[in-house]
C-alpha cells in the first residue's frame, strides 16, 4: 500500500494510507488489539474481515479468529466471547445483519461492548448488494450504539473510537460503525494512519464489570420475569444516556492526540443558514461542497451531518438547527407506513417541543445504492430555500430521483 | 448489570409465588394429614407438619390442584388481595 509519514495537528506521528472504507475499519480493529473477530462474509463488508483474517494468517495480530456458519452464529459467538471479557469485533451488511438481528437484543441486554463494522446495504426483496441504510435502521431499537461516517479516514477514526466509548464504564453497550456500502466501503482513499504504540496508549486494555471464568462462576442470561425485566431495560435507558457526555470526553483526548476533533454532529454554514440539509454517511459530503457553491452566491444554506444516529441527539439537533426556517432530512431508507423515514421522524419529534422551529420535510433517496448527485442536492436546498421563504411545506415527503 | 448472578445457587432466593391469583387456605380442623395435597403439588409448596400441613406462599402459585384433590375439602382457594 503507497504510503508517506508526516506529523499531525494533534503532534502525533502519522502515515497517510492508501486504503478503502472496509480496509481502513480492518487496519483500525489490528491496532485496537482486538482479541476475538468471529464474523461471516457478506459484501460489501467482506473486505473488513477478510482483510482481518489475512492479518490473523500473517501472525500481525494475536486474535481468536472464529469461522461460523452464519451471521447468527457470528453474534452468538461474539456475545459469548464479549462476556469472557475479551475484546469483540464484527462485522456484516444488509442481510447478514438481519440475520444477526435476535442477537443484537441480547449483546446490547447483556452490556457487551462489541464492535461492529457495518458495510450499509439494501436489504432483499429484489435482492441488491448496493448502499443505502435500510439495514442498519431496521435495527435502530436494538439498543446498539450508532455511529455513521463519511469517508474511510471516518470510518479509521471512528473504530478506535468505538471500542473506547463502547467500553467506558458508564456505558458497557454495543457500537455499530456503519459506512456507506461500495461508496465507502470501496473507494480507496489517503487515510492518515496513527502508530500502533499511540492507538495502544489511547485505547487501553478492557477492564470488563464481570467475566465468564470456570474458576469464579456466574450466571448470564438467566430468566427474568416481570419483576425484574423492567428495570434492566431501564438500566439500558440510562447507558445509551450516558453516550453522549462519554463521547465528548473520549474525542477531546482523541482530538488532541490527532488533531481531528469528532462530535455527536458537524455542521457547515450552520452559523448564518436560513435552510439546511441534515443528513448521515458519505452524502453529508456530497452536500457540503454544494451547500458551499451556493453559498458562494449568497444563498444562505448549510448542511448538519450526525455522526451519531442512537442515541438519537436531540439536544444537539435542536441547538445546531432551531434559528433555521426551513430543514431537509434526508433518508437512504423507507419506513413503511411511516409518516417519515426514520431519521426525520427522529428529528421531527425533537423539534416538536419547541415554540418556534423550523419547517422540515423529508427527502427519500438513494435507496438500491442509487447515486445522489450535487444536482439532486441543490435541488433539495433550493426547495428549503423555498420553504425558509413561503413558510410553507408543498410536500412532507419527497422520493428524489425515483421514477413514479 | 446486564441481569448477571454474580454468585451460584441463588434461584432459592428468588421467590417465584408473587403471580398468584388465588391463594390456597388450610383449615387445620378439617384437615386429616392425608398428604395426597403433598404428592400432587406440582411445585412441591405442600410442607408437612406433625398435625397438618401448610403452604409455602414463597412458591405456591396458586394453581389449585391441592385444593381439588383434597377429599376432606380442608383447602379453600381465596383471591390474592394487592
Amino acid at each position: 500500500m503507497p504510503q508517506r509519514s508526516h506529523q499531525n495537528g494533534g503532534g502525533a506521528k502519522v502515515t497517510i494510507v492508501g486504503m478503502t472504507g472496509d480496509e481502513a475499519v480492518a487496519y483500525a480493529v489490528k491496532q485496537s488489539r482486538v482479541d476475538v473477530v468471529a464474523a461471516y462474509p457478506i459484501t460489501p463488508q467482506t473486505i473488513m474481515v477478510e482483510r482481518f483474517s489475512r492479518y490473523v494468517a500473517d501472525g500481525e495480530v494475536q486474535t481468536e479468529y472464529v469461522c461460523v456458519e452464519s451471521e447468527h452464529s457470528a453474534m452468538s459467538a461474539c456475545v459469548g466471547a464479549s462476556l469472557t471479557g475479551a475484546r469483540v469485533f464484527t462485522a456484516t451488511s444488509s442481510q447478514g445483519l438481519a440475520l444477526m438481528h435476535e442477537m443484537l437484543y441480547i449483546a446490547s441486554g447483556l452490556r457487551c461492548p462489541i464492535v461492529m463494522g457495518v458495510a450499509n446495504r439494501a436489504l432483499s426483496a429484489p435482492i441488491n448488494i448496493h448502499g443505502d441504510h435500510s439495514d442498519m435502521m431496521a435495527s435502530r431499537d436494538c439498543g446498539w450504539v450508532q455511529i455513521y461516517v463519511e469517508n474511510a479516514q471516518e470510518a479509521y477514526d471512528w473504530t478506535i473510537l468505538a471500542f473506547k466509548i463502547a467500553e467506558d464504564r458508564d456505558v458497557q453497550l454495543p457500537v455499530s460503525v456503519n459506512l456507506d456500502g461500495f461508496i465507502l466501503s470501496h473507494s480507496m482513499e489517503g487515510v492518515d494512519v496513527l502508530e500502533d504504540m499511540t492507538v495502544n496508549q489511547f485505547l487501553q486494555a478492557r477492564k470488563p464489570l464481570f467475566t465468564l471464568d470456570p474458576d469464579k462462576p456466574i450466571t448470564v442470561g438467566a430468566l427474568c420475569m416481570p419483576d425484574y425485566y423492567f428495570e434492566f431495560k431501564r438500566q439500558q435507558v440510562e447507558a445509551m444516556r450516558n453516550v453522549s457526555r462519554v463521547l465528548d470526553t473520549v474525542n477531546k483526548e482523541y482530538g488532541r492526540i490527532t488533531g481531528r476533533n469528532y462530535g455527536v454532529l458537524e455542521t457547515f454554514g450552520m452559523e448564518d443558514a436560513e435552510a439546511a440539509i441534515l443528513c448521515l454517511g458519505s452524502t453529508a459530503g456530497t452536500a457540503r461542497n454544494v451547500a458551499h457553491k451556493l453559498r458562494e452566491h449568497g444563498k444562505k444554506v448549510g448542511v448538519i451531518k450526525l455522526w451519531l444516529y442512537r442515541p438519537f441527539p436531540a439536544e444537539d439537533v435542536i441547538a445546531a438547527s432551531k434559528h433555521l426556517k426551513a430543514l431537509a432530512v434526508l433518508d437512504r431508507a423507507v419506513s413503511f407506513g411511516a409518516p417519515y423515514g426514520a431519521l426525520c421522524s427522529d428529528v421531527v419529534s425533537a423539534l416538536h417541543t419547541l415554540q418556534e422551529r423550523p419547517q422540515v420535510f423529508n427527502i427519500v433517496y438513494g435507496l438500491g445504492g442509487r447515486d445522489i448527485e450535487p444536482s439532486d442536492i441543490e435541488f433539495v436546498l433550493e426547495e428549503a430555500l423555498k420553504t425558509a421563504e413561503t413558510g410553507v411545506v408543498k410536500e412532507p415527503v419527497t422520493f428524489l430521483g425515483v421514477r413514479e | 448489570m446486564g441481569a448477571v448472578l454474580l454468585e451460584p445457587g441463588s434461584s432459592l432466593k428468588y421467590k417465584t409465588g408473587d403471580w398468584r391469583a388465588f391463594k390456597p387456605i388450610v383449615d387445620e380442623q378439617k384437615c386429616v394429614n392425608c398428604l395426597l395435597c403433598w404428592i400432587y403439588c406440582p411445585d412441591s409448596a405442600i410442607v408437612r407438619k406433625e398435625k397438618w400441613i401448610e403452604v409455602n406462599y414463597d412458591y405456591c402459585k396458586g394453581c389449585g390442584i391441592c385444593a381439588k384433590e383434597c377429599p376432606k375439602e380442608a383447602i379453600k382457594m381465596v383471591e390474592e388481595q394487592k
